[in-house]
């Protein structure tokens, strides 16, 4: 845990069994991307992190390389239950759905027929595109609160360069995250 | 059997590289992925790559497991469960050690810049991949509908949102939205 929950004293800390099932539940719920889910399992289900301890840990492991949620599983695993607890995040997010797509991939490999899945497809892209929305205001609202003067303009800006210029992402962290630093170095108290 | 084994020397050496250079997710280097499977090694073809792609999206876990399914294709079981750990394993290894390193300092005032710095760059990036999300996802007033309704309920009532993808999932098999 980060500095701003251990002063406040959250619910215990998960065992090994907790941290796997933590992470298979959101697994299982994630149709269509893992980080809504991430999120409302792991702050709002079951309080293991505050919203901007959500938030740093999720920008750690934006800003390393690999899977965001598979980072995830092993730094929150890691926190609670060292080395085991990582292992243990990870297996519960991808141990059922590596079986799953395994069978998926099986059942392509047999009938290489999607049209009949082709409305459901579009219809979960549009509902799991809906909880994304929903998560970047959940994550915004507490940040913008704290610290607006660093957190609108630095929001808006990686917004606009990622989303509307679709800049990739290593030039978009190159340039937002050395000013907003700054930015926020410069307005501490 | 030698050809097993050099289709998956060439998946655990593909992925783990692709490991170390996805910053901001398995979706990043998709481009990358599809060239190696479909154009350099003719694992499968460009059709197969694309439904694939969105039996990696629609199935519940994360984005990472197009890696699995590419894998699969191209060496079954063993190599489904090679191109995976490959994709993982390197880059989990890495954000281990930096997360021990990052735990160490975690009085020092800089540490503390770099954390408010980074926050608001995470929130914009996610805001950025939900509306590239909504703008790929609704493709008509319906989709939108989903969207929109799916988003609000999850924002401003308790309810799980596995509800929301339910009904749009029986919405989807029934064809009514466009």
């Amino acid at each position: 845990m980060s500095a701003t929950a251990s002063s406040t004293d959250p619910s215990p800390a998960p065992s090994l069994a907790q941290l796997y099932l933590g992470f298979a539940q959101i697994s299982m719920s994630a149709f269509g991307g893992a980080l809504p889910w991430a999120r409302r399992v792991l702050v709002e289900d079951r309080a293991w992190l505050e919203s901007d301890d959500f938030t740093d840990t999720l920008a750690l492991c934006q800003f390393l390389p690999g899977p965001n949620i598979i980072n995830l599983s092993i730094v929150v695993g890691s926190r609670f239950r060292g080395p085991v607890g990582a292992l243990c995040g990870f297996l519960g997010l991808m141990g059922v759905p590596v079986i799953l797509a395994i069978g998926l991939g099986a059942l392509y490999g047999r009938y290489g027929q999607l049209e009949a899945l082709r409305g459901i497809f579009a219809a979960l892209g549009a509902a799991a595109a809906g909880l994304v929305i929903t998560t970047a205001a959940k994550m915004a609202v507490p940040i913008v609160k704290r610290q607006p003067f660093v957190g609108i303009p630095v929001i808006v800006g990686g917004f606009i360069m990622a989303g509307l210029l679709r800049w990739p992402l290593p030039l978009v962290l190159v340039i937002l995250a050395p000013a907003s630093i700054i930015l926020a170095w410069r307005l501490r108290r | 059997m030698k050809e097993l084994a050099a289709v998956l020397g060439a998946l655990a050496a593909q992925f783990a590289i692709l490991s170390l250079l996805a910053f901001g997710g398995a979706n990043t280097v998709v481009p990358e992925i599809h060239r190696n499977a479909v154009d350099v090694h003719h694992w499968m073809s460009d059709r197969d790559f694309a439904n694939l792609f969105a039996i990696a999206q629609a199935a519940p876990g994360p984005n990472a497991l197009i890696t699995t399914l590419v894998g699969f294709k191209a060496a079954g079981i063993a190599g489904a469960l090679v191109a995976t750990i490959a994709f993982c394993l390197p880059a989990g290894l890495l954000v281990f050690a930096v997360i021990g390193v990052w735990d160490r300092i975690q009085q020092s005032p800089w540490r503390a810049a770099v954390q408010a710095g980074l926050g608001p760059v995470t929130v914009g990036l996610v805001a950025a991949s939900a509306f590239l999300l909504t703008r790929g996802a609704d493709r008509g007033i319906g989709l939108a509908a989903i969207t929109a309704a799916t988003a609000a309920i999850a924002y401003f009532t308790r309810l799980n949102p596995l509800w929301a993808l339910g009904a749009a999932a029986v919405l989807g098999a029934l064809g009514l939205v466009h």
